[in-house]
């Protein structure tokens, strides 16, 4: 099962290093990872999607975060309330034809066109992972080119 | 002041008066201002034995070692030591020169990514690119290394942070918002464990190495005192609770006793302290207790809920802890009954072997080091059989008289670690109990204990083979003996070539007197002591069984 935790640590070199290090350990594999600042520059914040066989495996990777010296906090976001959110920029095969139908599209996603070829254009959307696999679907359909996704982004409510 | 002055007065600051370590040319500012410093360099002969001196002088003396070493190889001969000291939750600092900052991931001369590779194997590491951060950042390592559930902390310190100059500005509290370790117990989790407690007929105390790292031994006796519950320990429990006690039952697992296998089988509570359920302990974990409920008291919350599922969890120091439950039960279990099943389990599986050949034993060999020390010695030991018939055939009577590579099993530890003992406790006996295969994994450190007058006396338990490895090949792979016949020097010429004094015993009229001219004499002693080439260690849980389905030997 997937699991998605969020992780606060010092923004110093190496933790991810360090973060990453413990699940290739055990051999448990990362789905996702997403990193950045937090308002607070001397904080990272970290998203991520784990595979987890089971509630031990999944303790026991909460429990390995947090003794990490550089973890602040761990989330497991498992049994919250939180919402998520995905970037992802597609690359699809496009002919000014198409932009209609995008635009459907478009209607039913928050996404957009933000630059074209006149034979490739390169879509951005943001969506929650059930959004993200349906508009995947759609632009299926035209052809994808090339994806780029950033991993998920997960926030309590 | 520069770097390198920094790190030796921040050590002074930490109390660091002797250190162990190897000079290159990314520490020569450290070894410069070592010249004349009043911090003691020991000079080992091999950065291994840097590292595993440090950290028998750690679990000597229960304060933090030091070991130094150059960058590139000199640090990576120190990963094993580290590694071991990990796996045992000893607390070490371990300092490595790094090439300049400028050359940092430029394959320089004598360049690895030190932080990179003993990431897995420390409880954090540093790498300092400031001379203004390096006071701060050896407090935190100490801090580190000996705070929670101990570990090894490697600094890492590149060439031109050690020549620059700054002023040296010593941090008197170290505080890391990230890592704030528990240490008192939850008060409604001791109230669930003492009702446990008292609703038990067969409870047994479980005792792992967290009752020596926080002292609690004196509360562990109270407490098994006070319920009258037999108490065994791990391997790395050994001397947290007195070996001669009539309510202990010695190790457990796969070498343990058969009686302390049989009660924590048939116990209906297991009181865990500062123990973590390793494999070697358990045995077959779907078998493992079945009818016990578990209290688990342990500092690191990682280690709870791992291997086996506990009933009550009690996180923080054991010292802490064992007061406040001792205080919190109020209604004694009554273990007369269980007491009397479990003393004849004793009586009917004792510890035992077979004394009928002319062929010198083991086992009678540390029965008269036993007769001849009553546990006032330190026995430090290698790994494989020597190190299973010392947990054995040796009683200790208190903390930190017992130095062994648990976690790991790193052949080779012994005998720096032995001197890293005996520069702890200069007024101590120790011995460092040897195999002929382990003995010669880190043996040139004879140099270095003759060098400094480091007295340890090495039991070389020579039976021309790798023991432990041979006897399961013994036992599960039809005496195929595959490579685990080995050949040894003359040990007796080998110790007198380094000015050591160097002993052959053969016979078992010659033992006790060969011990006591060892005791006696002011200087390193090696005893070569031939013994039953194919005497095994019994009792034998094999790997994946229940543990009370053990191989009994002679019972």
């Amino acid at each position: 099962m997937r699991h998605t935790i969020s992780v606060l640590v010092e923004n110093k070199f190496g933790v991810l290093a360090r973060v990453a290090g413990l699940f290739s350990a055990r051999g448990y594999n990362i789905a996702s990872l997403a990193v950045s600042e937090t308002l607070d520059p001397q904080i990272s914040y970290m998203t991520i999607v784990v595979e987890a066989k089971d509630a031990k495996v999944l303790e026991q990777i909460t429990k390995q975060l947090n003794k990490l010296i550089d973890v602040i906090t761990v989330t497991d976001f498992t049994k919250k309330e939180y919402l998520d959110r995905e970037l992802v920029l597609a690359k699809i095969n496009y002919a000014p034809k198409d932009k209609a139908r995008l635009e459907a599209i478009f209607n039913k996603f928050v996404g957009k066109i933000i630059h074209h070829k006149a034979d490739t254009a390169i879509i951005e959307a943001v969506g929650d992972q059930d959004q993200i696999s349906e508009l995947l679907q759609e632009l299926n359909k035209f052809g994808i080119k090339e994806l780029i996704r950033t991993g998920k982004l997960a926030i309590s409510n | 002041m520069i770097g390198a002055r920094i790190l030796l007065e921040s050590l002074k600051k930490e109390g660091i008066e002797v250190i162990f370590g190897y000079p290159g040319g990314q520490v020569l500012p450290i070894f410069d201002q070592l010249y004349d410093f009043d911090i003691k360099l020991i000079l080992t002969r091999h950065e291994q034995g840097a590292a595993h001196a440090a950290d028998g002088f750690s679990r000597a003396t229960g304060k933090v070692g030091v070991c130094l070493a150059t960058s590139g190889p000199g640090a990576t001969n120190l990963v094993t030591g580290i590694a071991t000291a990990y796996m045992d939750s000893i607390p070490m600092v371990a300092i490595t020169g790094q090439v300049g900052t400028h050359l940092i991931g430029n394959d320089a001369f004598q360049e690895a990514d030190v932080t990179g590779i003993t990431r897995p194997v420390t409880k954090h590491n540093f790498l300092v690119k400031d001379v203004k951060d390096l006071a701060r950042t050896i407090a935190e390592a100490f801090y580190i290394a000996s705070s929670g559930r101990p570990g090894p902390v490697l600094v890492d310190i590149p060439l031109d942070v050690q020549r620059a100059d700054t002023e040296f500005i010593w941090p008197e509290k170290i505080s890391i918002r990230s890592y704030q370790p528990t240490y008192s117990g939850h008060p409604g989790q001791i109230k669930k464990a003492a009702k446990l407690i008292s609703a038990s007929k067969k409870p047994i105390i479980y005792a792992g190495g967290g009752v020596i790292t926080s002292g609690a031994h004196l509360e562990l006796e109270e407490l098994a005192q006070k319920l009258q519950v037999p108490v065994t320990t791990t391997f790395m429990g050994l001397g947290g609770f007195c070996g001669t006690h009539k309510l202990f039952l010695g190790m457990l697992g796969m070498h343990g006793t058969a009686y302390a296998n049989h009660a924590v089988m048939e116990a209906d509570l297991i009181i865990a302290v500062g123990a973590r359920f390793d494999d070697r302990v358990t045995g077959r974990l779907d078998d493992f207790a079945p009818g016990a409920k578990v209290i688990h008291i342990d500092i690191d919350p990682s280690s709870i809920s791992k291997n086996v599922r506990v009933d009550v969890p009690i996180v923080g120091d054991a010292k802490n802890i064992l007061q406040d439950l001792i205080a919190e039960i109020k209604k004694l279990p009554d273990t007369a009954q269980w007491l009397e099943t479990v003393e004849n389990w004793k009586k009917k599986h004792p510890l035992t072997y077979k004394d009928d050949t002319a062929m010198l034993k083991p086992q009678y060999i540390l029965e008269q080091l036993w007769d001849l020390t009553r546990g006032a010695a330190i026995i430090c030991t290698e790994v494989g059989q020597s190190q299973m018939w010392a947990c054995q055939w040796y009683q200790y009577l208190t903390p930190r008289t017992f130095i062994s590579s648990g976690g790991l099993g790193t052949m080779g530890f012994g005998f720096p670690a032995a001197m890293g003992a005996k520069i702890g406790c200069p007024k101590k006996e120790v011995f460092n109990i040897a195999g002929d295969g382990s003995i010669q994994m880190n043996i040139q450190e004879l140099g270095t204990c003759v060098a400094n007058k480091i007295n340890v006396k090495v039991l070389i338990f020579n039976n021309g083979f790798l023991g432990m490895v041979r006897q399961w090949q013994e036992l599960f792979y039809k005496k195929r003996y595959s490579y685990t016949s080995i050949t040894s020097p003359d040990y007796v010429l080998l110790a007198q070539s380094y000015g050591a004094v160097g002993m052959l015993v053969t016979k078992r009229s010659e033992v006790r007197p060969a011990l006591q001219k060892a005791i006696e004499t002011q200087n390193t002693v090696f005893i070569d002591f031939r013994i039953e080439p194919e005497e095994n260690v019994y009792p034998m849980v094999p790997a994946g069984q229940a543990i009370n389905k053990m191989i009994e030997g002679l019972a």
